[in-house]
């Protein structure tokens, strides 16, 4: 649709000489909209209790933007981000989604960092015929033709994490978590490929995100005594356990592994001593060895200078984000919504810092690598790779390319 | 009985962790009659001065015990005079012209040093009660608890500025009739009660972290129990932290720390219900 309404201003504009043959003939359409820039639409949490995790998922759109507008633009045209800032707020989500959508006319809109802010916005990109790129690691589910997702999934991190944990360490697993969806999937997940590499579950723990102070918790986990403890805590206030494990000598005993550690810059903000050894699961790092991650790290530190935080996959992911779209509107020729979907369930392959990403048509989710990595002298050390991961979790479930309408996450169901 | 051991430890630093975090508070709201909503960001202010010494390299005990107190006793002395001293006797205009101060103090936090949670990494290592493992830090929240309790109830008992500050609270009017300035002792009061503040957030800084919006996880907590404790400042703080940490820790601990959340407030509605001026309203009234 933001096509045809960039077509009729070139109709007018050209005074009906090549009207509606401007999409027909490439050449005319260039020279006649060379002026014109493609805005793409950008909503993030820059402030608020997501700003940590928002502001350098923000660099990393403008990075992308950059690096495309360096390399001549998209089918002749710049790109022009804009982009709000959400605020950590529910509200201005769909206030600026409404906005971004009507107003600006963009051609894409990248961003959403909680799962929440994801199923608000969702709505109205779905009404406005908008299309739209989640780029967070996330429960997994979603399951809608607009909506492209590029993080990882249970199936592509938490699969790798658990077998890694019961072989090295024991079969009885302790679960802690945040109590909102995400760490109540999450714990689900966690409970069964615990229970398919033959371990068993002493107990699971839900912690509201205020809570600050974890002796209780701790006491019940020495009390359980389990090989391992699984972590799906969220925000600034949950950095207390680890702080608080350590404190009380438990470091040393029982291992940690989680599946959000390390988002928000924890290996730079926390004493070694408290992180050295937590084991996680991501689909990048940035000590991950390929050229593309040495050039997206050197890019981003030349444009924004060396004070950045340490990066994560919520940044890869952005970044891979915008550049999927971008391939799928070379590929299509034009930035119209539904030839740009088609382009992209043709199974475009792109380069990124996570290594090769391919987006998977049937769930317009991306199968990319997984990596395994363990915290050592504030670095992740990667130690092992899960080359092309698919998200596994979804595509049981959801089938595009076959029922196209589909508009919903599926909550995977569990069996416990 | 090892795990009765380690229960038992938890509760006290639980108990002291409350009384910690209560007592400034409870300086301010029960000799001036002020609600100091921005009770929590003088705590994440304290949290501040002890990240900001240690990492310019000063000794850790002396930054949270000494920095961190001096630091947001002075800021709440320049609060007093700039704000406060207007607004006494105006309980509404106070309560809205310290929630204004706590935004602004979060937002003055963040664009200096950012929203990302700093470390204090912690001072002690480990101790075992049987074949479980207890933090030794924990001692040190007990024992500045104590101190600032026992301190607290010697400066009022035993100093001449404790009479006239008791005297002052008791009947300005008269104290000024007698040759004391009530505008000095309120100014005293105001940075003593913020003092506090920033010691429970200098000692708590290396296991709770620090960030700018630090001070929301305990303000609610502080109000309960200083509710709870009533009008004698001391003897309320102590009473009303052992009743509510108490609660909280082995509720938390049978069953999830949401459900201790919810026994902790359950008490507090019960208690307020029975004793609506709290424990020393009706109980050892003449105590501090």
């Amino acid at each position: 649709m933001n096509g045809s309404i960039g077509s009729r201003r070139s109709f007018l504009k050209m005074g009906g000489a090549v009207g509606g043959a401007a999409l027909a003939m490439p050449f005319i359409a260039r020279n006649g909209l060379a002026a014109q820039p493609i805005k793409v639409g950008c909503l993030l949490d820059e402030s608020g209790a997501l700003g940590l995790n928002g502001q350098p998922m923000l660099q990393a759109t403008q990075y992308a933007v950059k690096v495309i507008n360096d390399a001549g633009g998209l089918l002749g045209r710049p790109l022009q981000l804009i982009s709000y800032d959400t605020q950590s707020s529910m509200q201005l989500y769909t206030q600026y989604a409404q906005q971004l959508a009507l107003k600006d006319e963009v051609a894409v809109v990248q961003g959403g960092i909680t799962s929440a802010s994801r199923e608000a916005i969702r709505p109205v990109f779905d009404r406005f015929k908008t299309l739209y790129f989640y780029n967070t690691q996330y429960e997994g589910g979603v399951c809608d033709r607009d909506i492209f997702c590029t993080g990882t999934t249970p199936a592509q991190t938490v699969s790798h994490l658990v077998p890694y944990t019961m072989q090295n360490w024991g079969k009885k697993a302790y679960i802690i978590a945040a109590d909102y969806n995400y760490g109540q999937i999450t714990s689900k997940w966690m409970t069964k490929y615990t229970r398919e590499a033959g371990g068993t579950i002493a107990e699971i723990d839900f912690f509201p995100l205020d809570v600050t102070d974890f002796s209780s918790a701790i006491s019940k986990i020495q009390q359980a005594g389990p090989n391992v403890v699984l972590s799906a805590l969220v925000g600034a206030n949950h950095l207390g356990f680890y702080r608080q494990w350590a404190a009380a000598g438990m470091k040393g005993k029982i291992p940690i592994a989680s599946t959000t550690f390390g988002l928000s810059n924890e290996l730079n903000s926390m004493d070694p001593s408290i992180t050295d050894g937590i084991v996680t699961a991501f689909g990048w790092y940035p000590t991950v060895n390929t050229p593309s991650t040495t050039a997206f790290l050197a890019g981003m530190t030349k444009m924004f200078g060396p004070n950045l935080p340490m990066l994560s996959e919520l940044d890869s992911a952005t970044y891979e984000g915008m550049m999927f779209w971008a391939e799928g509107v070379k590929k299509a020729g034009t930035i119209a919504r539904l030839p740009v979907i088609k382009a992209l369930e043709s199974g475009i392959t792109i380069v990124g810092p996570s290594g090769t990403a391919t987006m998977d048509p049937a769930t317009h989710h991306v199968i990319h690598n997984a990596y395994l990595a363990r915290a050592n002298a504030r670095k992740w050390d990667i130690v092992e790779t899960f080359p092309a991961s698919p998200p596994a979790d979804t595509a049981a479930v959801c089938n595009l390319l076959k029922y196209p309408r589909t508009d919903k996450q599926f909550v995977v169901d569990v069996k416990s | 009985m090892d795990l009765t051991g380690l229960l038992g430890f938890n509760v006290l630093v639980g108990i002291g962790t409350l009384a910690l975090i209560t007592v400034g508070l409870g300086v301010i709201y029960g000799m001036m009659k002020i609600i100091n909503l921005a009770h929590g960001e003088f705590m994440m202010l304290g949290a501040y001065a002890t990240y900001v010494s240690t990492a310019h390299g000063i000794n850790i005990w002396i930054a949270m015990l000494v920095i961190s107190p001096l630091f947001v006793g002075l800021v709440g002395l320049v609060v007093e005079r700039t704000l406060i001293r207007f607004l006494y006797g105006r309980m509404i205009d106070t309560m809205l012209a310290t929630w204004g101060l706590s935004l602004g103090l979060i937002g003055l936090m963040t664009s200096i040093f950012g929203n990302d949670p700093r470390g204090v990494s912690t001072p002690l290592h480990s101790f075992a009660i049987g074949r479980y493992d207890a933090s030794l830090y924990g001692i040190v929240i007990i024992l500045a608890a104590c101190a600032s309790l026992i301190g607290l109830f010697a400066m009022l008992r035993m100093t001449r500025f404790g009479l006239i500050v008791r005297a002052t609270m008791q009947n300005p009017n008269m104290a000024a009739a007698l040759g004391v300035a009530p505008p000095r002792i309120y100014m005293a009061t105001f940075a003593l009660g913020a003092a506090l503040a920033g010691l429970a957030g200098g000692v708590l800084a290396p296991i709770s972290g620090v960030s700018p919006v630090m001070g929301a996880a305990f303000i609610a907590k502080a109000f309960i129990t200083v509710l709870g404790g009533g009008a004698a400042i001391v003897t309320g703080t102590a009473l009303a932290s052992t009743i509510f940490g108490f609660i909280n820790e082995i509720v938390s601990f049978k069953t999830t720390p949401v459900i201790g959340e919810v026994a902790l407030l359950l008490a507090a509605v019960v208690m307020i219900r029975i004793l609506p001026q709290g424990i020393t309203g009706r109980f050892l009234r003449r105590s501090l």
